[in-house]
């Protein structure tokens, strides 16, 4: 149990924890919106790294143009899915809509089983292979990539949320959506954009994670079940909570993996989440919920 | 002398950075009927709150007819006689009236599970039972006619009957009832306040109702507790009170139309 | 709510088509199928109960499913315990997990209770696989025993009428708890927890109840399952099976009994008709999933009733029509 490995799980911990963290935020723009929990989310980062790998291998295109092509299509996708699912169900009960959402994402499964098949695929690293040691870890490129690039999207989330008229518009809805119509913001027009920058956020999750673990087409169920557990960790409804949640989420689960059990490693972090919602069921960056009458 | 049926003592509430409560003494005596008046934000409902156990009090005391009730949760305090209706009511939209009614009954008439599961005789007897007496209680309001008519459907006026009806059904010592007359038009208060009486001269009923419309409050109350930012700054007869310069000092520029 | 014995007579309709139904299968596959209807139906009205009449939620009752069966296979298969033993065994260790569980659980509400139960759900399926020693781990359990009376292991016939008499025992008592006081407090506290409060509904321990029944629903379903296919696999017991369950009921129509177990069959029939269009298949289980949910907004109960109500209107106007032709 040495300080290297230590920081070697929590190294790997941040990285997978980034998509984690990136899913929960997902799920989160679209809560805060809708309030539904999208069980497709977990789906749309899968479409991330499949997309991806489709558009390198069967369209033989460079990996840089295959993931800006990817990444797009998958939040058209997101778009779609409101679109066609979601928005003729508007006014139902959230319960209706969650296991509308449940619907699609096997929908999509199937369709991507249907398209490309069973097989697990790996797409090439962004920069190469070789691991840059770190204070006796070894960190692998891919890592580095993955960090900076969720860091990078965060910020540019909180930007998009504070200071554009549309981002300010979308947090509107989230808070009271009649006052906000009442206003002249287009409500559904806001609920489309969440679900495509739910899709959008969740495909560079997949496709940035892709190369370090590999992507087929039933990767999205867990990871998407990971994405909600972080949002429950931060706090449902606090996006950078969620985005929070996510990477201790990661370190956890990848601590655990290591130092107790790598068989156990998923028990670990549901585990840690329900001893979580025991003690504190407002998650650790929600509101304490006052309860009064 | 005897212990007043409902005391409370030293009753604090805290919510954040707001003193809801501070330092509440009031007793209500059995047969009583007691207004808690305020301008708003007084703290009227989060004392009736503190009172049925749905907000913890930081410090102080609740006793019901002897008993200490301070620790009790909210539906041992309904079970120990105090029940209360809700500012927003609170009726069961998707029962009839009648079965609305039937839900006070819940806590007075218990019966092991398997009965309700195997629907033995005995199970079959209570809900004859429990029927019956709802009917009544229904009756009692004025609403036997709407015993069959879904609650949601009901008129706002007729809703508000209903939730005391329920109320009464679970059998209470004392009423709670907060701002019953709420949405009422002048006739409807009119009759609501006949109805308080009957409740305590027929059923022996005490009650505490925290109320804006100080016609009711003056024409129905023995004895009126003026709340002013968590504080009591009145208690006493109605007359007496409405004289107290203090308590219209607090009312002043809050509500105009109040005379 | 609809009368008692309107009830009972559907219940009755219900159980007459299951005792005559293995009559017009072909073959012992389909009968295999039926079976398994009956038990998932059999954890969907359980479930019914608990989000439906309770509105409650539970992401991981596979989970109790699972518990029932490997605790009845254990018992029965590892330490030889007689077969009665061991699915009365099942039935409470579920029950009694769902117990534990629940005290702390119920305390939550709407997702985090849905998360709650998802992680414990997700937590016992890991259990299954990797407690390789006790329940054989994912490649699953084999050899239970059939029950046997008078020294014969029971036949797939006669095993099924004992599962469709089960599924109709767990409809009658959930008909009369849904009839009876108890179920009234259920709607009382499912519209409004405050004012059930004030009724004096220990609201905490009426919710630990429906989910205690519920888990138990689903151990019994368990056990009878383990001892029906005398195999069982923890892939069986996952979040995708919890997660089917919820599709049935909600599928069937909320507030329906009946309707979980319409949700039920078609939800377990579906995949067989959907089998001969292989790689598809997913595909369209999902489609077909996402417009039912569009297009039948009171679900599959909510579509009958419709349907039911339809036709007996056009009966009535063809009488109607009749008589005035008559005259």
């Amino acid at each position: 149990m040495d300080p290297a490995s230590i920081l070697q799980y929590c190294i790997t911990g941040l990285t997978v924890g980034s998509t984690y963290g990136l899913a929960a935020l997902g799920f989160t723009i679209i809560f805060n919106t809708t309030g539904v929990i999208n069980f497709a989310q977990g789906e749309f980062v899968m479409l991330g790294g499949m997309v991806s790998v489709f558009a390198l291998r069967g369209l033989g295109l460079p990996e840089p143009v295959a993931v800006a092509l990817a990444v797009p299509a998958v939040t058209l996708a997101g778009a779609l899915v409101e679109r066609l699912a979601i928005r003729p169900a508007s006014g139902r009960p959230a319960m209706d809509l969650i296991i509308i959402t449940i619907g699609v994402s096997i929908l999509i499964r199937g369709l991507v089983m249907l398209v490309w098949g069973k097989d697990t695929h790996a797409l090439p690293p962004f920069s190469g292979e070789t691991p840059i040691p770190f204070l006796g870890a070894a960190l692998m490129p891919q890592s580095l990539w993955v960090l900076s690039i969720t860091l990078a999207l965060l910020a540019g989330l909180k930007y998009f949320f504070s200071a554009t008229l549309h981002g300010k518009a979308m947090l509107a809805c989230s808070h009271d959506a009649k006052a906000a119509s009442l206003v002249g913001i287009g409500v559904r027009r806001m609920v489309l954009l969440s679900f495509m920058i739910s899709a959008f956020v969740g495909a560079v999750g997949g496709v940035i994670l892709a190369p370090l673990t590999m992507t087929s087409f039933d990767v999205g169920v867990l990871l998407g079940l990971k994405g909600f557990a972080a949002c429950i960790l931060g706090g449902l409804g606090n996006p950078f909570g969620a985005a929070a949640g996510g990477l201790i989420l990661g370190v956890l689960e990848s601590l655990g993996a290591g130092l107790i059990s790598s068989a156990y490693k998923d028990a670990i972090a549901f585990v840690i989440l329900l001893a979580l919602l025991f003690v504190r069921p407002s998650g650790l960056f929600g509101a304490k919920d006052a309860k009064r009458v | 002398m005897t212990e007043p049926l409902l005391s409370c003592s030293g009753v604090s509430v805290r919510f954040g950075g707001v003193q809801a409560l501070l330092d509440v003494d009031f007793q209500a005596g059995a047969g009583s009927i007691a207004a808690i008046i305020g301008p708003n934000g007084a703290g009227k409902t989060t004392l009736l709150n503190v009172l049925s156990g749905m907000v913890p009090a930081d410090s102080g005391s609740v006793r019901l007819g002897g008993r200490d009730l301070s620790r009790a949760r909210a539906f041992e305090r309904s079970r120990a006689g105090m029940v209360r209706t809700f500012q927003n009511l609170e009726i069961f939209s998707n029962m009839s009236a009648l079965e609305n009614v039937m839900t006070g009954y819940h806590g007075r008439l218990e019966l092991p599970v398997w009965h309700s599961l195997l629907r033995t005789p005995r199970s079959r007897a209570l809900e004859r039972d429990i029927r019956r007496d709802a009917e009544a209680a229904l009756d009692f309001v004025g609403l036997a006619d709407a015993a069959q008519t879904p609650a949601r459907d009901l008129a706002f006026g007729r809703q508000r009957l209903l939730e005391l009806a329920r109320a009464l059904a679970a059998g209470p010592r004392l009423l709670l009832l907060d701002e019953p007359a709420a949405g009422l038009n002048m006739s409807e208060t009119r009759a609501l306040g006949g109805l308080i009486r009957r409740i305590r001269d027929e059923r022996g009923v005490a009650v505490v109702l925290v109320e804006h419309d100080m016609d009711l409050v003056m024409g129905v109350s023995d004895a009126v507790l003026v709340l002013c930012f968590g504080r009591v700054i009145r208690h006493g007869a109605p007359a007496e009170v409405q004289r107290d310069p203090e308590v219209v000092a607090a009312y002043l520029g809050a509500d105009e139309d109040e005379t | 709510m609809g009368g008692f014995r309107a009830d009972v007579l559907r219940l009755c309709a219900l159980a007459a088509a299951l005792g005559l139904a293995p009559l017009a299968l072909s073959g012992g596959y389909h009968l295999t199928v039926l079976t398994m209807c009956c038990l998932h139906a059999m954890i969907a009205v359980g479930l019914n109960l608990l989000v439906g009449h309770a509105g409650q939620i539970s992401l991981g009752h596979a989970g109790f499913y699972g518990l029932g069966a490997y605790t009845t296979a254990v018992l029965t298969s590892t330490l030889g315990l007689p077969v009665p033993l061991g699915m009365a065994a099942g039935v409470l260790a579920a029950a009694a997990v769902a117990f534990l569980v629940g005290v702390p659980s119920l305390k939550l509400t709407g997702h985090y209770l849905a998360m709650a139960t998802l992680g414990f759900g997700i937590i016992l399926s890991i259990l299954f696989n990797e407690t390789v020693a006790i329940t054989g781990g994912p490649s699953g359990f084999t050899g239970i025993p059939r029950p046997a009376v008078a020294g014969t292991p029971l036949g797939d016939l006669a095993y099924y009428f004992i599962v469709a008499g089960s599924l109709c025992l767990v409809l009658l008592l959930s008909l009369n708890l849904l009839h009876s006081r108890l179920g009234r407090a259920l709607r009382a506290l499912h519209t409004s927890e405050k004012a059930a409060q004030a009724m004096g509904i220990d609201v905490a321990r009426h919710k630990l109840f429906v989910f205690v029944l519920s888990a138990g629903f689903a151990g019994l379903a368990g056990v009878l399952y383990a001892h029906y296919l005398t195999f069982i696999a923890p892939a069986s017991f996952g979040f995708s099976f919890s997660v089917e369950l919820i599709v049935m009921v909600v599928l069937g129509g909320m507030t329906s009994l009946l309707g979980s177990v319409l949700g039920a069959f078609f939800l377990t029939v579906l995949p067989e008709f959907l089998r001969v269009f292989e790689n598809v298949e997913v595909l369209l289980f999902g489609l077909i999933l996402v417009l039912c949910m569009l297009y039948l907004p009171g679900g599959l109960a909510g579509g009958l009733a419709a349907l039911t109500e339809r036709l007996r209107r056009t009966a009535l106007e063809r009488t109607r029509s009749r008589e005035a032709a008559d005259d």
